[in-house]
């Protein structure tokens, strides 16, 4: 038995041995199975995994970028950040987020409409998300607040930077304003989504955006590790945000106040232009409205009175209003007359107050008529009859082409402003194509005074004003300053230049071609715009017998001093047709209901012996040109004469200043 | 017979502790350390309760280990079936009026400790099957009745702890006492039978599973198929592991641990964590750690004289290994995620305990390892 039970214990000893090896090898296998996962997990897909932690453990929060500011030619901040106190807490980390929250309400003394906001936002956001409760607190709340601080606790009076335009409805139509950015902006401009944060500001209109993509700045990034529910654990980075781009513009503050206050809330716009640098000196659209309101979201009090204030306010004149120039298109018809030598300066007209053309009547402003009258006494006077004859020699594609080249008929910028209109300059050509009907030939009559299918903005005419009294040399019209820009000097010397040229050859610039030399668009600019300058020369005499002598539309607005004295063209332009009946009655103009009042308008260019800067000024239904808007010429000019001293000391003084 | 009793009786208290596994000892204390250590780094580096309850548990149950070691292998060779029925009882008594804890019912309470009966069957199944087979006959080993028996004793605690519902420690229960068998001689052809039967109920056990179970086996094939759902286990340990990269982030520097990615990091997860702050080469190490406290306790079973101890040791040393492997397994994404604890690493007083009784028992055999049971 003892035999036998050793031999079955041997052979159990035996199996059990024999199958534990066979186990032992199975078990190598299976840890080298589990070494093979390990490296393949923690050596060969290291990168991976690494990546799939870090985007597990870090999150990056974007921190609003600084916008840049405006500036305007002195330097003078227009559009900037301003430190606001703004008060934040974080709900997760307050005990009791509603007996704060009433506290709160308390002390700032909300109304119960922002409360609710206040709680809205509350519930659609994440309990560790930071709520603002005020973006703009006030000195005295933030005072207060900080006095029941102790009490407070998850309460953070906070110092942010919001964007502020410190000459307030000053410059609102040229810079635009900036709020809140819409899912529009951030479909339309990648650059504000790749930077977006909420509450982000973005430009609205205007330069605020058209220039968007240089102001905005570079987002400061702060990297959090967060835990596996959001919460953030820990700061580990900060990247410092980079401010967007400063902008300097060609404006003087103290001439755009001056237009401000002139205009005085009636509906109009005024433009200064320097006529050689094209630098825009003042642009300004009345009425206009504060931008500062827009800030925090406009109220809609406010909203309402701007929309429903009847003169506009949202509208820029400057650069979309379209309005029939009146007689300010005459220096234009002149100088299309004499350069296509349809008529001599010579020629005269004989002026009776009407002229029956064409089966049909039309009228000279003046009832009495001028008598016999030439051109240069044609544009003193603003004869519209003479005008009539005159146009219908030239013919209106003459007509058409002089005034595009001056600038008429286009936008004055290239892309700064989406909302700029190009206007109407008509052509018989433009008639067929866009109205289907061929030119009537009493169309072109009333076109040769600034009325019918044309249309310009003020800034055109602006433009038209300075182009002429450079003596009739193209310029670039320009907000921005850039490194770049060309001084007065060069710019006059290349105009000089661009006179020889012209002079020793009109195919000088065929032998260019001749050559492969195309002559570039910057040759174009400053080049002349006339074929014969003296043509030039005599409008802009009768431009200056308009204003300083005796019977000129204007000369009740001279400046007999020889530094200030401009020259200038008035115009009025009818908004609608007016019947013999009416034109008996010759109305005083408060007796005409506000809408059916006529445009004034004015251009003037100075001081008359060495121009520099010309200007548009037009008010809508301001009555007749010379009793409304000439009298704000001769006002500005002053202003703009002497703001050109400072402006060349500054020059002098700061060679090369770009913001 | 009455020699070798007499010789054994003569061993003295010194050769007994010479004759103890100083390696092993050695090991199961590093491996104690190296847990603590992990247990202190889940809670972000703070001594709290986990750690210290872990701590505490691991000195006790360590010397009570080395008590129990000085315990004659007869004795728990006569106890092996007496253990087994207590543990049976006790999971009677865990399904009828056990502690209820996250919608299942696997502990007792017995007022000064919460006991997972499952855990202590892992043990006590085996102790069970050593004791059996040790009394069997090799040519009878593959008889009807001594086929039935065992089967019946495995199925029994199985189908106990499957309607707890705990399905992961019913598993290695089964393994571990497979793997007895499969020592014990039972011919392999019931292994192949068996297995075809398992496959071909297959579906019907699957419909039996609770949808939580059906859920993770489907999320094992497929993890993205809900990534922050079923996947999240597997996706995040994954990415755990992964970053740990050859030398790991540093101990405490476990980002997915310490910012709450891990889930049950204490216990089934553990592994994740460490492997995350060692890297490649502290993984390797700890397997290799297993490796070694696995090897020793296998030595200790071939240098036996008595069958009882020698099945004893190669089925405990098989069951640590197949717990090893099923716990890493299932954490680098190898398996479908099912409960089990990695020894001694993962929290929890039932798991060490029978752990440290299983190497009682281990010890016990070195001490006496030329004892002969009757």
């Amino acid at each position: 038995m003892i035999s036998g039970s050793s031999d079955t214990s041997y052979r159990k000893q035996s199996v059990v041995g024999r199958r534990m090896f066979i186990l032992s090898a199975a078990k190598l296998v299976v840890f080298g199975g589990i070494i093979a996962q390990l490296f393949s997990l923690q050596i060969n897909q290291n990168k991976k995994y690494l990546t799939l932690s870090d985007k597990n453990r870090l999150r990056e929060w974007k921190l609003p970028p600084i916008r840049g500011d405006f500036q305007d030619f002195f330097g003078n901040t227009i559009a900037g950040n301003l430190k606001v106190y703004q008060l934040h807490v974080i709900p997760e980390q307050v005990e009791n987020f509603n007996s704060l929250i009433i506290r709160v309400k308390d002390i700032l003394d909300l109304d119960q409409k922002t409360f609710n906001k206040i709680i809205k936002k509350k519930n659609t956001q994440k309990p560790w998300e930071t709520l603002i409760i005020s973006e703009n607190l006030s000195w005295d709340q933030f005072v207060k607040i900080n006095f029941y601080l102790h009490e407070l606790s998850g309460v953070k009076p906070v110092l942010s930077v919001a964007r502020s335009y410190p000459y307030n409805e000053n410059y609102t139509h040229l810079l635009g304003y900036v709020a809140q950015a819409s899912q529009k902006d951030l479909t339309n401009n990648d650059e504000i989504k790749k930077k977006h944060v909420p509450g982000l500001r973005v430009g609205k209109i205007g330069l605020e955006r058209s220039l968007e993509n240089d102001l905005i700045g570079m987002n400061g990034v702060q990297r959090y590790e967060v835990n596996a529910y959001g919460k953030r654990i820990n700061q580990i980075d900060h990247i410092e945000g980079q401010k967007g781009k400063s902008v300097r513009l060609t404006v003087d503050t103290k001439i755009q106040q001056k237009c401000n206050e002139l205009l005085n809330d009636r509906a109009g716009s005024i433009s200064v232009m320097d006529i050689y640098t094209g630098d825009i000196l003042a642009m300004h659209s009345s009425p206009s409205f504060d931008p500062n309101l827009f800030l925090y979201g406009i109220s809609y009090e406010n909203w309402e009175a701007i929309r429903n204030n009847p003169k506009k306010p949202l509208i820029n004149r400057s650069i979309t209003g379209l309005y029939p120039p009146g007689s300010t298109i005459k220096p234009i018809v002149a100088l299309s007359a004499l350069e296509n030598n349809v008529i001599s300066p010579n020629f005269k007209v004989n002026c009776s107050g009407k002229i029956e053309m064409y089966g049909q009547t039309y009228n000279c402003w003046k009832k009495k008529g001028h008598g016999v009258v030439n051109l240069r006494d044609a544009l003193k006077v603003s004869c519209d009859t003479f005008f009539y004859e005159m146009s219908r020699r030239l013919g209106v594609d003459r007509l058409n082409e002089t005034a595009k080249k001056f600038g008429l008929g286009n936008k004055v910028f290239n892309n700064i402003f989406n909302e700029e209109k190009a206007g109407l300059v008509p052509s018989t050509e433009w008639k067929k194509n866009a109205l289907g009907r061929g030119w009537v030939l009493g169309e072109t009559l009333i076109t040769g005074i600034g009325q019918g299918y044309i249309q310009t903005t003020p800034l055109q005419l602006c433009l038209m004003t300075a182009q002429l009294a450079n003596g009739g040399f193209r310029i670039n019209p320009k907000l921005i300053i850039n490194k770049d820009d060309l001084s007065f000097e060069d710019i006059k010397s290349r105009m000089s230049k661009n006179l020889e040229k012209k002079i020793q050859g009109p195919d000088f610039d065929d032998a260019l071609l001749d050559l492969g030399i195309s002559p570039s668009e910057d040759d174009n600019l400053y080049s002349p715009l006339f074929r014969n300058q003296e043509n030039v020369k005599f409008v802009l005499e009768a431009m200056f017998a308009s204003t300083n002598e005796v019977r000129g539309t204007s000369y009740s607005s001279r400046i007999e001093d020889k530094k200030y004295q401009f020259a200038g063209k008035t115009g009025t332009s009818q908004v609608k047709r007016i019947t013999e009946a009416q034109r008996e009655l010759d109305l005083d103009i408060s007796q005409i209901p506000y809408e059916d009042r006529d445009h004034a308008l004015y251009i003037a260019f100075g001081p008359y012996k060495n121009p520099r800067y010309a200007m548009s000024i037009f008010i809508e239904h301001g009555g007749s040109g010379g009793s409304t808007a000439a009298p704000m010429a001769k006002k500005l000019f002053k202003v703009v004469i002497d703001r050109h001293e400072e402006r060349e000391k500054f020059k002098q003084k700061n060679i090369n200043f770009v913001a | 017979m009455f020699q070798e009793t007499a010789l054994s009786g003569q061993i003295t208290f010194f050769q007994k502790l010479r004759s103890l596994d100083y390696i092993l000892l050695f090991c199961l204390l590093t491996l104690g350390l190296i847990s603590s250590l992990s247990m202190y780094s889940t809670e972000g580096g703070e001594i709290l309760y986990h750690t210290k309850s872990h701590v505490i548990r691991f000195i006790v149950f360590f010397s009570m280990m080395l008590i129990f070691s000085f315990v004659n292998i007869k004795l728990w060779h006569s106890v092996g079936y007496i253990f087994y029925f207590v543990v049976l009882c006790l999971l009677i008594w865990a399904s009828l009026y056990g502690v209820k804890a996250s919608g299942s019912q696997r502990w007792v309470d017995l007022y000064f400790i919460n006991l997972q009966p499952s855990e202590l069957m892992k043990v006590a199944i085996i102790m069970c099957f050593a004791k059996f087979y040790h009394r069997t006959q090799i040519h009878s080993v593959n008889s009807f009745k001594n086929i039935i028996i065992p089967m019946v004793v495995l199925i029994v605690p199985i189908l106990l702890v499957v309607s707890q519902p705990d399905l992961g420690t019913s598993i290695l229960i089964g393994l571990s006492g497979l793997v007895v068998l499969w020592l014990s001689g039972v011919n392999a052809k019931y292994f192949i039978y068996s297995s075809l039967v398992l496959l071909i109920s297959l579906p019907f056990v699957i419909s039996f599973l609770k949808p939580y179970q059906k859920l993770r086996i489907l999320t094992f094939f497929n993890p993205d198929r809900d990534p922050l759902g079923a996947g999240y286990q597997i996706i995040q340990s994954k990415i755990a592991v992964g970053s740990g990269g050859l030398s790991g982030k540093g101990f405490l520097k476990g980002t997915q641990s310490y910012l709450d990615f891990l889930p049950e990091k204490h216990t089934d997860f553990i592994f994740t964590l460490f492997s995350e702050e060692h890297g490649f080469i502290g993984s390797v190490s700890l397997l290799f750690l297993y490796a070694i406290i696995i090897y020793r306790t296998a030595k200790i079973g071939a240098s036996a004289r008595s069958f009882f101890g020698k099945l004893f040791c190669y089925g405990f040393a098989s069951s640590i290994f197949i717990y090893v492997t099923v716990n890493m397994s299932m954490v680098l994404g190898l398996l479908p995620i099912v409960g089990s604890p990695l020894p001694i690493m993962s929290y929890g007083g039932s798991s060490m305990l029978a752990t440290m009784i299983g190497f009682s028992v281990v010890m016990s055999t070195k001490i006496y390892q030329k004892q002969i049971i009757a």
